[in-house]
């Protein structure tokens, strides 16, 4: 049980794809624009992930290690062409506005990385774990900063979510103040830039104050002192 | 008699940092009172807003970092990029415009990568880039010459127009930059750019209202006295000759090239030197001693870069203007330039 804790809290937080190991940055700062399509694609790549995890730990004893990575990929491959056809069924908007970052999720490093240094090694209960809590910490990461990015360049939220969730979702959309002018770097990938340089900061914030609650600044010992004047 | 023995250096430099900021400061007046002549006191309005944004951000920081705020703040370092970013931007854009220019130049790039010494990129260039792609509209709205303005704005108005951008009758900034024959103008830069696209020569191009024999009407000026203040901190030993020689050698070599190359579609070395920030960048800009080369080779190949990469935006590029763009990419390869022009230390590596 303690295992499955572990996973975790490894991939929301303490490994977490984004913030920790920087992987995916492609899709992470591209499509990162607003909360709609960082949702649309972190559940694209969740799902990617988990199936990818879950298939590789089952095969993991029947392939080579020669050619583990080919195999990796084409798994991998697979599951994004399920995806994708999916969202071109089903989401047909935001199919479109993802574009050409669907495919792509192919070569995100973080899936092909947890099928290399996870799934290849444990069982499928564990990989398919795994897989949920590293896509969660992607998919939460890239909600965080597309809505940093959408509120402070357009002022909105949730602007376009009936493209993922349906006709019914245009009430979800929050307009928390308009501009007469959009701040467009926010929305520009140099926005995304700065938004997760600023996040990775405040995650090693973080990280650094509960690491001071935990073990309080030792006092430096002082060094002993020998008397050498005035002695009589 | 006592006789006290210090060891070496025994010459100090004079200079402190509070001194060379207020000299660069002081540099700066007759290239901002020029601007003020020509545009307008907007420019001084600016100042003044800019100023003080620093001053509190650059406070704010400093207490968020928990480090001493008086020492930083009166080493004037903010005040100077708050004077190098106002100058740069249009003299009647929007307030907010220069504050959040001043909070990203401040904050971002200069305390975050750990304050002055540390920087990476000169702050009032990165805030000027971030503005510009951020609001094109408010960044490329300078006013023409005030005579060749239809009406003429009084200070009052100039301060209504920059804090709820109307004047007191109700007229907008873009209605008030329309010109005597009923046209808006563009800068020169930008004029010669449109001209040249839709296949005007730079001659036809130059003999528009704002343009005077040389380049821009009033810009050629605030350019000479940009230049002036430049030759007055080489005379005071603020900066070295390197980087503006560099800059301004490179910039007009590549656009005399240009200029015998085809005259139809390029302007001629003297219209690109009194142009745009040409002056501003090469002696005030360019020559910041934190993001800068700190070697001479360095030094020379960094300038000369620049104006370089000044001429082919310039010319190829999509904006009109390209100092702040050249000196943020060369920035970056400030480390690069530096490791392979370090001189050689006496007494190690060969002699020649």
């Amino acid at each position: 049980m303690s295992q499955f804790k572990s996973l975790m809290k490894e991939g929301m937080w303490g490994n977490n794809p984004a913030l920790v190991q920087l992987l995916g940055l492609c899709p992470l700062l591209a499509v990162t624009s607003t909360v709609t399509n960082a949702l649309g694609l972190g559940l694209a790549t969740l799902l990617v992930l988990v199936g990818s995890n879950i298939t590789v730990s089952v095969v993991r004893n029947w392939v080579p290690k020669d050619i583990r990575i080919p195999v990796f990929v084409m798994i991998i491959a697979a599951f994004v062409t399920i995806v994708q056809l999916l969202m071109n069924a089903y989401t047909f908007g935001l199919y479109q506005s993802l574009g050409i970052f669907i495919p792509l999720i192919v070569t995100n490093c973080a899936i092909i990385g947890r099928a290399e240094a996870f799934a290849s090694k444990n069982n499928p209960l564990l990989s398919a774990w795994d897989g949920v809590m590293m896509g969660l910490g992607f998919a939460v990461v890239l909600i965080v900063l597309g809505a940093m990015r959408e509120i402070i360049g357009q002022g909105t939220l949730f602007d376009g979510a009936d493209l993922l969730l349906g006709a019914w979702a245009t009430v979800l959309r929050i307009e928390l103040f308009t501009f007469d002018n959009q701040f467009l770097v926010a929305i520009l990938p140099p926005g995304a830039f700065l938004g997760l340089g600023l996040l990775i900061a405040g995650k090693n914030v973080i990280d650094t104050q509960i690491k001071a609650k935990a073990s309080p600044v030792a006092q430096p010992e002082k060094a002993p002192r020998a008397r050498v004047t005035n002695l009589t | 008699m006592k006789l006290t023995m210090a060891s070496s250096p025994h010459n100090h430099s004079q200079k402190s940092v509070s001194k060379l900021m207020i000299t660069v400061m002081c540099a700066c007046i007759p290239g901002i009172l020029t601007q003020a002549y020509f545009f307008g006191f907007g420019v001084l309005i600016q100042l003044i807003i800019a100023i003080i944004t620093a001053s509190l951000v650059e406070a704010a920081i400093l207490k968020l970092r928990n480090r001493p705020i008086l020492p930083s703040l009166s080493d004037g370092s903010a005040w100077l990029t708050a004077v190098l970013l106002a100058v740069s931007i249009p003299s009647l854009a929007p307030w907010w415009v220069i504050v959040v220019g001043i909070v990203f130049a401040i904050g971002m790039v200069k305390q975050l990568y750990g304050g002055l010494g540390f920087n990476l990129f000169n702050p009032a260039m990165g805030a000027y880039v971030l503005l510009l792609i951020s609001f094109p509209v408010q960044m490329t709205s300078w006013m023409p010459v005030d005579h060749l303005l239809a009406s003429p704005i009084s200070f009052l108005d100039q301060l209504t127009i920059i804090f709820t951008q109307t004047n007191s009758t109700g007229l907008t900034l873009d209605t008030l930059r329309t010109s005597i024959d009923g046209t808006t103008m563009a800068t020169p830069l930008d004029t010669v750019k449109t001209a040249v696209s839709q296949n005007l020569t730079v001659s036809e191009a130059m003999n528009q209202l704002q343009f005077s024999a040389y380049a821009g009407l009033g810009w050629q000026w605030v350019n000479v006295a940009y230049l002036i203040g430049g030759l007055y901190l080489l005379k005071a030993k603020v900066i070295n000759w390197h980087i503006p020689t560099a800059f301004i050698g490179a910039l007009a070599l590549c656009s005399a090239i240009g200029y015998i190359a085809d005259s139809g579609s390029q302007a001629g070395s003297l219209f690109h030197l009194l142009s745009g920030a040409t002056m501003l960048g090469a002696f005030f800009i360019a020559t910041d001693p934190v993001s800068a080369c700190t070697t001479d080779k360095g030094r020379l190949i960094f300038g000369a870069s620049i104006g370089v990469l000044v001429y082919v935006i310039r010319q190829f590029g999509g904006y009109p203007d390209a100092v702040a763009f050249a000196v943020l990419l060369l920035n970056m390869a400030v480390p690069l330039i530096d490791h392979y022009t370090q001189p050689r230390t006496y007494g190690h590596g060969a002699s020649k």
